[in-house]
């Protein structure tokens, strides 16, 4: 179950079938229930990341019909006017949604009506079901006035004048209520019997920019291709402008006379929708296509846009150094990660850990800048041997640094050394790591090379030392 | 008469000749190194932007360039802007950098993984310009790479440094081979000073300028650089040579052998004793 803020309260938002079952329902306070049930398992609420599940699910119910709303906080209509013959009738359209549902983890309950008022009230109030083509008043009329989606503060006012369920607000005269309680309460009536018109909102699913061109004639060279390519990313471009958006992947999908597609993708690490920029990140792949016998067609494809126009008209007031910074060195990024690999370009950035190796990661070359280092106070090498290389080391006692070791064959002499910075393993992971021990000691040999060497926490066999960087 | 016609036209044909040598024509401002002497050394007062410059280890130091590395990094430490890395591996620990103040925000690193690749992500890097300098481990350096690197660099105004790195006899041999860089320098590690108490004190380099167009060769014992990139001299000079080495020499006997740890004369086992009195 989660629980959520309420003021100073922190009360049940949402219970699962298991809290249900034992008497737990959403509205109790926290403490209540946790008294109640001692052990009880309560997850923060995370009303966000719901909405965005919702929508998630939203845009998946469109395999049911394209006319499709979500319904916050916890619903989905769908109109499935005109498309329940493909999946069976509409006995078959309800059963399969739900088994889908259910399938991925939802516990769900779903209702067929004449509108999307009474399919909704009949789903949450009446065990669901499908309600007969005008049987959407006689569907409603035994169940609360809750149903009607009213507030709490009417359905108590309604409850002091005796009227509980929905049949009877039907039968009240009309003129007398509407002036006491708000217009709203009948034209939600009259929306969910279907007197009054109650249309969805439904979610239009965005088209990817596309561009295509055929030729007359199958184009076998390269040079025809990129001169296609150019007149092609014009025409995207401009498109793109007059949605105020820039591209983010761009898919070339080239067909061949022998029917074979040929697909390349390149990336940009900022949104852009410059021409020439296009047809140089795609004009360094378009060289490695075999053209065969030919190609017949070209299409440009924005796999996936983001909204550029607002970034542009920052660009020309005051914007901050690295912001304008990274947008200059965007087209460079983009061209080294279309020759060499996007994930081959990239950034250092800390991470916080104790061992050593694991202290970087790579984050993309043009991810906003952090202002984080590494902590000044750690000597580190600046070539890490890794993994870690063996060495053959004497030390006077065992805690000492080594007196001379021999690494590849040569010996090197300590003069002077610094140590020990102990390493533990990292012990919050697992049980083995926390015998992983290491005492990293900075030396320096007679003629001045530093090495950064490491014992292991002492074993049976003895300690060994490894070698595991340098710094000069 | 006729010999001072002879003096105009020799001028008129320099000042001719000078107008088509780009890297004469460019007004240079150029990145100090913040020590007298070697500042002073350099016809730029330092090392000059829109060139390359290249930098190497001699012996078995070439396969990691570990004081290299640091040496580049506290030059473009002292820059403002982003810094493009090409690597050689995956060795290269990005903490050390940040340690001679080098921000991580400042790098974006490459990986190239062979020659084939670094040089003409370099030159792309070069050519685009925007950057505070642009850095590529490269093994082989051919008359024309670095050519191309060269004008490249002067296109835009950006520094390029080519870190050499040699992890074979073969190519180690190929440090002696004529390229176009501006000046080439050779890093090797040097006795630090022992320490008052028991500890490391701070690290010294041999910096060799082995080419440099418009100075003699030279060398310097520097302390390495410190949190913000800067070299100093140490405070006493008494390994310091009073001649340059000959570049050609130098390299030769460095290339592929290990050194032999004695060849020090009787300075080593004097610091071990010395060390070891410290110990006891």
């Amino acid at each position: 179950m989660t629980a959520a803020r309420d003021g100073s309260r922190r009360l049940v938002a949402a219970a699962d079938e298991a809290a249900l079952a034992i008497g737990l329902r959403p509205g109790q306070t926290i403490a209540h229930a946790q008294a109640s049930v001692p052990g009880l398992v309560v997850v923060e609420a995370e009303p966000e990341a719901d909405l965005l599940a919702l929508g998630e699910l939203a845009r998946w119910c469109g395999r049911y019909s394209p006319v499709v709303q979500a319904d916050p906080p916890d619903g989905v209509l769908i109109d499935i006017a005109g498309s329940s013959h493909l999946f069976g009738g509409e006995t078959g359209a309800v059963r399969d949604l739900l088994r889908r549902v259910r399938r991925s983890g939802y516990s769900a309950h779903a209702s067929l009506a004449d509108t999307p008022g009474a399919a909704w009230a009949v789903a949450r109030f009446g065990g669901g079901g499908i309600v007969p083509t005008g049987g959407a008043a006689k569907a409603v009329a035994p169940l609360p006035v809750a149903a009607l989606r009213l507030e709490g503060e009417t359905c108590r006012a309604l409850a002091l004048l005796g009227v509980e369920r929905v049949g009877q607000l039907a039968a009240l005269p009309r003129a007398q209520l509407t002036r006491r309680f708000v217009r709203t309460l009948f034209e939600r009536y009259e929306r969910v019997t279907g007197l009054a018109p109650d249309p969805l909102a439904p979610i239009v699913p965005r088209e990817a920019p596309c561009v295509r061109r055929a030729f007359p004639e199958p184009l076998g060279h390269l040079d025809a291709l990129a001169a296609a390519l150019e007149r092609l990313t014009g025409e995207l471009c401009r498109e793109l402008e007059r949605r105020g958006e820039g591209l983010r992947l761009l898919d070339t999908i080239l067909r061949r006379v022998d029917g074979q597609p040929v697909s390349l993708r390149v990336g940009a690490s900022l949104p852009t929708r410059d021409p020439a920029h296009c047809v140089r990140l795609v004009g360094e792949r378009l060289q490695t296509v075999d053209p065969g016998f030919g190609i017949d067609e070209m299409a440009l494809l924005a796999a996936r846009v983001e909204p550029l126009r607002a970034r542009q008209e920052e660009a020309v007031a005051t914007l901050e150094a690295e912001t304008r910074d990274a947008a200059a060195l965007a087209p460079l990024v983009d061209r080294l990660g279309v020759r060499l690999g996007t994930e081959r370009v990239f950034r250092a950035a800390p991470v916080e850990s104790r061992v050593p190796e694991r202290s970087v990661k790579r984050v993309p070359a043009l991810a906003p800048v952090t202002g984080i280092s590494w902590p000044e106070a750690l000597p580190r090498p600046s070539r890490i041997i890794d993994p870690p290389e063996e060495v053959r080391a004497t030390a006077l006692l065992p805690d000492y640094p080594p007196k001379s070791f021999v690494w590849r064959r040569v010996r090197y002499n300590v003069a002077s050394a610094d140590g020990p910075e102990r390493v533990h393993g990292e012990w919050w992971i697992s049980d083995a790591k926390m015998a992983e021990l290491r005492d990293y000691y900075r030396v320096e040999d007679e003629k001045g090379r530093r090495f950064w060497l490491f014992r292991n926490a002492p074993t049976p066999e003895g300690t060994r030392w490894w070698l595991h960087g340098r710094f000069t | 008469m006729e010999h001072a016609g002879h003096n105009a036209a020799l001028s008129d044909l320099r000042r001719r000749i000078v107008g088509l040598d780009r890297s004469a024509r460019a007004k240079r401002s150029a990145l100090a190194f913040g020590i007298e002497g070697i500042d002073n050394h350099l016809p730029w007062r330092g090392l000059p932007l829109g060139t390359l410059h290249e930098f190497a280890e001699s012996g078995l130091e070439s396969e990691h360039v570990a004081a290299a590395t640091l040496f580049i990094g506290g030059c473009l430490a002292r820059t403002k802007g982003t810094i493009l890395w090409c690597l050689r591996g995956r060795d290269l620990f990005a903490p050390a950098l940040a340690s001679v103040g080098l921000h991580p925000d400042r790098v974006i690193y490459v990986e190239t993984w062979k020659d084939a690749e670094v040089l003409p992500a370099m030159e792309e890097a070069l050519r685009h310009g925007g950057l505070a300098g642009v850095v590529g481990e490269v093994a082989h350096l051919s008359l024309v790479a670095s050519r191309r690197l060269q004008l490249a660099a002067e296109s835009s105004g950006v520094p390029a440094f080519a870190l050499r790195r040699w992890h074979t006899d073969a190519e180690r041999a190929s440090a002696s081979e004529p390229n176009a860089a501006f000046t080439r320098w050779r890093i090797a590690p040097a006795p630090s000073p022992p320490p008052p108490v028991p500890g490391l004190a701070r690290a010294r380099w041999r910096v060799d300028l082995l080419r440099c167009r418009g100075a003699e060769p030279h060398s310097w014992i520097v302390e390495a650089c410190d949190a913000k990139g800067r070299l100093a001299l140490p405070a006493v000079l008494p390994d310091r040579p009073d001649r340059a080495p000959r570049p050609a020499a130098a390299q030769g006997g460095g290339g592929g052998r290990p050194l032999p740890v004695a060849a020090d004369g009787d300075r080593g086992p004097r610091r071990v004793a010395a060390a070891r009195r410290r110990g006891g």
